[in-house]
């Protein structure tokens, strides 16, 4: 600035910039902006000091509140689970009878169930666990590894066919790919299955259902049982029910046994708490006293 | 006023000013990212961290190509409601060998970082081919093509090399044979299948991904790769197991 010039108009001082006779103010920069300047490099300066900030080199300064968002996540947890523990450590440590028989214990397994089989089953098992193609309805008494309690809590600790060193092995061989039974006797066993469910069926060959019930007597009874009921033991299904995991039509069972079936449920060991497991099956076992 | 006199000088001189505004708007970057790469505690310590296989790798391509991440996350946070649905926070170390990242931060389907081995093959497979056979209600769009279509599997090697160049650890042998691992991991019975452990370690899965031992498809390596999506490595179930925060 050259020369000091003052305008007379508004009384500030110019640049002594001038364009086409027009001058440029030096206007002041407003006093608000300097009293929030101030606040903003106070606010800073106390922030530094009290949380993590600056670098330095190989570390950084901690702040003297010591905060780290990951202990703060532990914290928030612990406190999720303290918060709980009213009613957790109850389901812990009741019994299965005890608390299907609490109708306040079961209001919360619903509640807090509802989410955790929204999240880790219902993409495979449906949101109401009622189960797909491919996938077992979980609401009915017909269980494949037995429907006691325990049995469902260890079905759901170890999976079925998983990567868990004690997992369920589910394998039902491949007659017909795996040429253990020419095509026409897994047509037969098929049609003698699919009649054990459907009683009344009037369209299939009396000779063909009691050539498959020869058929399946050789080479089925020892997984599925001698009246084709199952065995919890294999996680061989029932034959003789309504509830079929990959369709009970002549067509589905045909394929089931021409292919054969290892269906793939993962182990919740490492995934759900011990805790979060006991709900599930709880949950599932609730499920299954509303099911016709 | 005065503190204004240098800005005043400064002004008059063309260059100086670049120089000064590049210097400042620089502040933010120099002081909050620069330190990251020499900051000890940045990227955790991760001995067990495995690389992506030519398969794994394949399949990540896929899921950029298809713009997966446009719906999927893969970065779980460190918020209360995030390790309570999906399973401990990502760490930093997870990310270590992903070029680009694919963190994402639009979340119109679920987060995907703890992803692997949730469901199995079977479920990945038919949920990709439709997802409304398996989920209703799904909003998802159906890549049904990916059974279909044949893995590109010549340029896997290449894509190996770019990744080294970048800094991911491949070895010569591992590029040379990027295409045979690719074909032996989801191919068990094979004897290409044998190699993929060995250069990639015991815990790598090799399994008919898709259901369809004999063929290298599309889906192959889209389940490949969404199966081993947050087991590269462990450290992140450590911390949380610690603070006794899973209950
Ligand atoms: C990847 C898909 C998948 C997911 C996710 C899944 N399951 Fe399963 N589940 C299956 C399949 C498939 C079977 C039947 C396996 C067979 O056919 O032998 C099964 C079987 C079961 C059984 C045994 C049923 C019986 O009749 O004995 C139980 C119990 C069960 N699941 C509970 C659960 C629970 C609880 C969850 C969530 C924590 C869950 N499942 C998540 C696929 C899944
Ligand atoms: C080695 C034991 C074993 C033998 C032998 C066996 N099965 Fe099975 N079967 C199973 C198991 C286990 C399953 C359940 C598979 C699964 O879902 O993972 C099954 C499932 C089935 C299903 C599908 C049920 C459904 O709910 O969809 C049919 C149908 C069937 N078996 C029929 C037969 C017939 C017919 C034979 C004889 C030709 C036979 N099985 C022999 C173990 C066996
Ligand atoms: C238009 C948005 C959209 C795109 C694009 C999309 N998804 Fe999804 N995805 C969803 C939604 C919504 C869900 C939840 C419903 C469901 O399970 O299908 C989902 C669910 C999933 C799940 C199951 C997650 C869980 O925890 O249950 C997987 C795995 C998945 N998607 C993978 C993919 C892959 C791989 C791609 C790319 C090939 C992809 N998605 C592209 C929206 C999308």
């Amino acid at each position: 600035m050259a020369v000091e010039e003052r305008d007379n108009h508004t009384g500030y001082l110019t640049t002594g910039h001038e364009w086409n006779g027009i001058k440029e103010l030096n206007t002041p920069v407003p006093r608000a902006v300097y009293f929030f300047l101030t606040i903003a490099v106070a606010f800073s300066i106390g922030y530094w000091i009290l949380m993590p900030a600056w670098p330095l080199g190989v570390t950084y300064t901690r702040g003297l509140l010591g905060i780290d968002q990951r202990n703060v996540v532990a914290q928030s947890l612990k406190e999720a689970a303290a918060d709980r523990n009213v009613w957790t450590a109850k389901i812990q440590s009741e019994s299965y009878a005890a608390l299907l028989a609490d109708p306040k214990m079961m209001a919360i397994v619903r509640e807090v169930g509802r989410p955790l089989f929204g999240d880790n089953c219902a993409a495979c098992h449906g949101r109401d666990a009622t189960g797909g193609p491919g996938f077992p309805n979980l609401t009915t008494t017909s269980f494949l590894w037995g429907g006691k309690p325990d049995d469902i809590f260890n079905t759901i600790r170890v999976g079925i066919n998983s990567a868990h060193k004690d997992t369920h092995v589910s394998q039902m061989p491949a007659f017909g790919r795996d040429a253990m039974l020419p095509r026409g006797d897994v047509l037969k066993a098929a049609t003698y299955v699919y009649s054990l469910s459907n009683p009344g069926a009037k369209n299939l060959d009396p000779a063909t259902v009691a050539a498959g019930k020869k058929i399946f007597a050789d080479n089925c009874v020892a997984c599925h049982g001698d009246n084709a009921k199952g065995n919890p033991e294999l996680g061989a299904p029932d034959l003789t029910d309504r509830f079929w995991i990959y369709g009970g039509s002549l067509d589905a069972i045909d394929t089931s046994v021409w292919g054969g079936r290892q269906g793939h449920m993962p182990s919740w060991e490492g995934r759900l708490s011990e805790l979060d497991r006991k709900i599930l099956t709880l949950y599932l076992l609730d499920k299954r006293t509303q099911t016709p | 006023m005065s503190i204004f006199g240098f800005h005043y000088q400064l002004e008059r001189k063309a260059i100086g000013l670049v120089l000064g505004i590049v210097l400042v708007s620089s502040i933010g970057g120099l002081v909050e990212i620069a330190p990251l790469f020499t900051i000890h505690q940045t990227v955790e310590d991760a001995k067990d961290m495995r690389l992506y296989t030519p398969l794994e790798l394949a399949g990540r391509n896929i899921y950029i190509r298809e713009g997966c991440y446009a719906c999927h996350s893969q970065m779980i946070r460190t918020l209360r409601d995030e390790v309570d649905r999906y399973g401990p926070y990502s760490l930093a170390v997870e990310s270590k060998y992903d070029h680009p990242m694919l963190w994402g931060s639009k979340r119109t389907g679920p987060d995907l970082a703890r992803i692997g081995e949730k469901y199995s093959d079977q479920w990945q497979v038919a949920h990709l081919i439709n997802p409304r056979d398996v989920v209703p209600v799904s909003i998802m769009p159906a890549y049904d093509w990916l059974l279909s279509t044949d893995l590109r599997t010549d340029d896997l090697s290449a894509h190996l090399k770019a990744q080294r160049a970048v800094g991911v650890p491949y070895t010569d042998e591992m590029i040379a044979n990027a295409a045979l691992d690719a074909y032996g991991q989801a191919n068990p019975d094979s004897p290409r299948a044998e190699g993929v452990t060995k250069r990639y370690g015991k815990a790598t899965t090799v399994r008919p991904f898709d259901g369809l031992p004999g063929r290298l498809t599309e889906m192959d390596a889209m389940v490949a790769y969404l199966q081993v999506l947050g087991r590269l490595t462990d450290a992140a179930r450590k911390p949380v197991a610690q603070a006794g925060a899973v209950q």
